[in-house]
């Protein structure tokens, strides 16, 4: 019998732990000296004195804690959140996969953490090593030669890449071509990243078995048509084996075929980008190559680009030239700069010591293993009473598989929603739910290669009683979850009453209080 | 396929059975759908997967080859700085409920990253003056150029206003954001005296602007003793006044809520994380409370609710925004953010607290004031060029002497520092950019100034 509890910190009457402005000080505090001489040296008795009086700042209104109030504080607050080793993280699309602790200790060192970004490249050969060993590593997992490893996010790295094909574009004198097509069942950043680039999105539908409607994608491509950003498998957690005919239709319209690497953990080791057509990718290194996410990011979104475009990519590229490693500013077409600096460093050097401990055997037993839980999960999961699968039937899923709750929402009014609330008292990190769009109640779930068959067991355990309740007792799961830290959040009227900060949190309750009672 | 210590299901009998409960033989078989010919008969070639000890001695022999701040002193800064990371810190972000977590899309199971992010959006509100921080950017640079895309949004206009004294990389990062939109970055110079903005040239490009930016501290370390003159032209030409700040030099100097901003952007890497050779960091961004300029933010914003039990909460709010509803009407493509920064500078912020916040920054003060005395006293170096109030960083000058050697020089000496800036400069050419952080001792910095003098000497 399984029993699980959050941790519950109610310190309050009405709040969980309080804010830190709330707690009470005492103590001494953090100070910073300066040292003997400097002042004399600069003739003044008071530091104050080296500010201009206009320039000064009376207060700054920060809290006043010591160490270990501090330290509490926030340990407590790590205990109401859950994580990666916490249990099953099946958020599909996000590839939540264990994140080796070897490379969270190398990242550590500091050879890794207190170098800067404007020493001399002489002193940072072995940070440039690693960067550029990265880039061959992907080039060899993509047939994508090329690669720039500055893009901070997956987003950020598509944003990139939509510039590298309007940038190549206009040097064709193909300009005008301004439309970006997208599948309706894409990431949403594909469709804000291709505006931010300055495109038309044009929306390409599902066919009937999930995949990119060829003959609508016939229709749509034309001479305006800048390129397609797909995503393969797609959000379904389908495979686009249309792939090549979707390739060639893009490409003989003029435009280029550009590749969301969110879900790459599927095909890792087993199918090359390049021979699926791809001019432009992106890689999530935080989902793909196991770096963690720290709640949101960082992240890091490396872009590879086929043999012709390495003229565009952002400088600088670092190169090697005989034994050694430089930063190179000299990319004649570049689009510029889409950040300060190099890339999310760190975040790179765990994405290196990942593959270095895979190798080339393991690529495929993470995307075996991953295809493997996907499917198994699957088939535990689509027969149970409420569940469709509304893509996908009878056939292979790759990492993630989509269920629809559409049924149960009908037979008994409880919705994904209600079901994902519930999976937490079980323990477990609930699905990505209604997503994609085109699915109704969609639950979205993605078992990665980390979890063992006796975990998947009891997630399909859950799941089965779960629906039961919902059958028995449907009031019962719409007020899950109730082994959380808090019970289920007023979402809307977080958008209602936005109270972003503490001193609007302040200032309206200085309003209330005003307004007095009634 | 070869099993693998990470990889649970990845043994031979573990896969045979769970095939078998699904009728299948292979685990080929489930890969059937993808088309034969461009199926990989081998892997790619990345190498024999290695053990964790042998990754580590790997590691670290090829880390070997950099020149860390703990070897040498450093005195770079340029939007990264060494400042000390409190143990505390690298501790709590280490738990791996923070560290491994996704974005709390569950708000129930996400309290403590969503009450953390919470505190961090309203410690930034504390220091900037601001009502509204957003739950991180990627940088410094990207919230610059996000903040000019929210102008022009706000305000329906296509023209940006920005100083030729901002970080040279933020400006470039900027072009390369609103070129697609067909927008004018329209550079102002500054003053050859005084290092501050030039006012005239500002007011002279100011019509039509959907944005002036301000950087202060900017790029050469000088105070920006201008920013309400600045905001309020903004405001009488109908544009938005945005600053650039460094958050540590707020401790002790006047925010720019205070001064009329109506949108704030900055760096928050030194906030209680390491440079890790410049990412990740910290993009902040805040904006006054009005709900034009909030509605309009980029990213991901958290806030306060309240729960069926009757608790407060937090969750992601106005995420009809965000790209995952709204998608090519979204005000941004951000997703992945950096968000365990933002819990870092929330540790950080809260245990320095007010006292320590102030304390920094007079410290960062004197030690700046310190050094920029002991070189101007070494002959053939000047410092500081400019005559305005200097925060943490300033340009050094050799006069005639070309600094491109001097660094390695300096390297070998035990420094790392100072940076030349004439690629960006050529009028500077003879100048270099330098730094201090409250981990330099007098020692160092005498020490620093007298391998300056030596390192410069033809």
């Amino acid at each position: 019998m399984r029993d699980y509890r959050q941790a519950r910190w109610r310190l309050g009457e009405d709040f969980l732990e309080p804010l830190v402005f709330e707690m009470k000080g005492g103590g001494g505090s953090y100070k910073f000296r300066i040292e003997e001489g400097i002042l004399d040296y600069l003739g003044v008795s008071d530091p104050w004195q080296l500010i201009p009086p206009d320039l000064r700042r009376d207060e700054v209104g920060l809290p006043s804690l010591t160490e270990p109030r501090v330290a509490r504080h926030f340990v407590r607050l790590s205990q109401m959140n859950y994580g990666v080793e916490s249990g099953p993280y099946w958020l599909g699309s996000c590839t939540m996969k264990y994140n080796p602790k070897i490379s969270e200790k190398i990242a550590s060192l500091p050879q890794v953490s207190r170098i800067h970004p404007y020493q001399p490249e002489s002193t940072v050969q072995g940070a440039l090593k690693i960067m550029f060993e990265l880039s061959e590593m992907l080039a060899e997992i993509t047939g994508l030669p090329h690669f720039s490893l500055q893009p901070a996010a997956g987003a950020h790295g598509e944003f990139l890449g939509a510039l590298i094909i309007r940038r190549h574009l206009e040097e064709l004198g193909e300009g005008r071509r301004d439309e970006m097509l997208i599948p309706v069942s894409a990431h949403g950043s594909n469709f804000a990243s291709a505006a931010m680039a300055g495109f038309k999105v044009v929306k390409i539908p599902a066919d009937g078995r999930g995949r990119i409607d060829l003959g609508a994608l016939r229709a749509a491509a034309g001479e305006r048509t800048a390129g397609l950003m797909t995503t393969n498998p797609n959000t379904l957690g389908l495979f686009e084996d249309g792939i090549l005919e979707v390739a060639e239709v893009v490409h003989s319209a003029g435009g280029l075929l550009y590749y969301d690497g969110a879900n790459l953990n599927a095909i890792l080791g087993r199918v090359l980008l390049s021979s699926m057509g791809v001019d432009v990718a992106h890689l999530n290194l935080h989902k793909t190559f196991s770096t963690p996410h720290g709640t949101g990011g960082p992240g890091a979104g490396a872009v590879g680009v086929r043999e012709g475009l390495q003229d565009y990519l952002p400088v600088p590229v670092v190169r090697r030239e005989g034994d050694r490693y430089v930063l190179d500013y000299s990319v004649p077409k570049t689009v510029g700069r889409i950040r300060s600096f190099y890339g999310n460093f760190a975040v790179l050097v765990k994405a290196w010591a990942y593959l270095k401990m895979l190798g080339s055997e393991g690529l495929r037993t993470v995307s075996g293993v991953a295809v493997l839980n996907a499917n198994y999960a699957k088939s535990r999961l689509e027969g149970l009473p409420g569940v469709e699968v509304p893509y996908g039937r009878g056939e292979p899923c790759k990492h993630e598989f989509v269920l629809s709750l559409e049924p149960l929402k009908r037979e008994t009014g409880v919705r994904a929603l209600d079901v994902a609330k519930r999976l937490m008292d079980y323990g477990v990190h609930p699905p990505t739910i209604y997503f994609p769009p085109i699915v109704r109640e969609a639950f979205m779930m993605e078992p990665t290669e980390s979890d063992g068959l006796d975990e998947i067991e009891d997630y399909v355990r859950a799941m089965e009683e779960i629906l039961e309740e919902a059958a028995e007792n449907p009031e019962s799961v719409k007020s899950a979850p109730s082994r959380t830290a808090i019970g289920r959040l007023d979402e809307a009227l977080a958008t209602k009453r936005p109270i972003l900060s503490w001193r609007m949190y302040e200032n309206k309750r200085r309003e209330e209080e005003g307004r007095g009672p009634g | 396929m070869r099993a693998h210590r990470i990889v649970p299901n990845s043994d031979e009998n573990t896969v045979k059975i769970m095939l078998s409960k699904m009728g299948l033989s292979s685990i080929s078989d489930l890969f059937s759908d993808v088309p034969r010919e461009i199926v990989l008969r081998e892997p790619p070639n990345i190498g024999e997967g290695i053990e964790e000890e042998e990754l580590e001695r790997e590691a670290r022999e090829i880390l070997r080859l950099n020149l860390t701040a703990e070897d040498a002193r450093c005195f770079l800064g340029g939007g990264i700085w060494d400042h000390f990371v409190p143990p505390l810190v690298d501790f709590i972000a280490s738990r791996q409920e923070f560290l491994t977590a996704y974005t709390p899309y569950q708000a129930e199971t996400s309290q403590g990253a969503l009450q953390a992010i919470f505190e961090y959006q309203s410690l930034i509100c504390e220091l900037t003056g601001m009502d509204v921080a957003s739950a991180s950017l990627y940088d410094w640079s990207t919230a610059l150029a996000e903040a000019a895309r929210l102008a022009i949004r706000v305000t329906r206009r296509r023209k940006v206003v920005i100083p030729r004294s901002a970080h040279p990389e933020r400006r470039e990062v900027l072009r390369t954001y609103l070129r697609p939109l067909g927008v004018d970055v329209v550079e102002v110079p500054y003053l050859g005296e005084e290092g501050t903005v030039d006012l005239e040239a500002l007011e002279g490009s100011a019509d039509d602007a959907a944005m002036i930016y301000l950087e202060s501290p900017n790029f050469f370390g000088v105070v920006e003793d201008s920013v309400e003159a600045a905001a309020d032209l903004a405001h009488s030409r109908g544009a938005l006044a945005a600053v650039g700040v460094d958050p540590l030099a707020l401790g002790v100097m006047r925010p720019p809520g205070e001064q009329g901003a109506d949108v704030v952007v900055g760096e928050g890497q030194h906030l209680g994380s390491p440079m890790s050779f410049g990412g990740p960091s910290l993009g902040i961004m805040a904006v006054r409370g009005e709900m034009r300029l909030v509605r309009q933010m980029p990213g991901r914003l958290i806030g306060m609710t309240v729960s069926a039990d009757g608790l407060r909460g937090f969750t992601m709010a106005l995420q009809t925004r965000e790209q995952h509803i709204r998608q090519e009407r979204a005000t941004s493509n951000i997703t992945s953010n950096e968000s365990l920064l933002a819990i870092r500078a929330a540790v950080y912020l809260t245990l320095l607290g007010e006292e320590g916040i102030r304390s920094l920054g007079l410290k960062l003060v004197a030690s700046s004031a310190y050094l920029m005395r002991r070189i101007s006293e070494i002959a053939g170096l000047e410092a500081p060029v400019f005559s305005g109030f200097h925060f943490k960083e300033f340009l050094v000058r050799a006069e005639g002497i070309d600094w491109s050697e001097i660094p390695e020089r300096m390297a070998r000496s035990g420094f790392l520092g100072p940076l030349p800036i004439g690629r960006w400069y050529g009028e500077l050419y003879d100048c270099a950019l330098t730094a201090v952080t409250e981990r330099l001792t007098k020692e160092d910095m005498d020490s620093f100034a007298d391998a300056l003098g030596e390192g410069v000497r033809p």
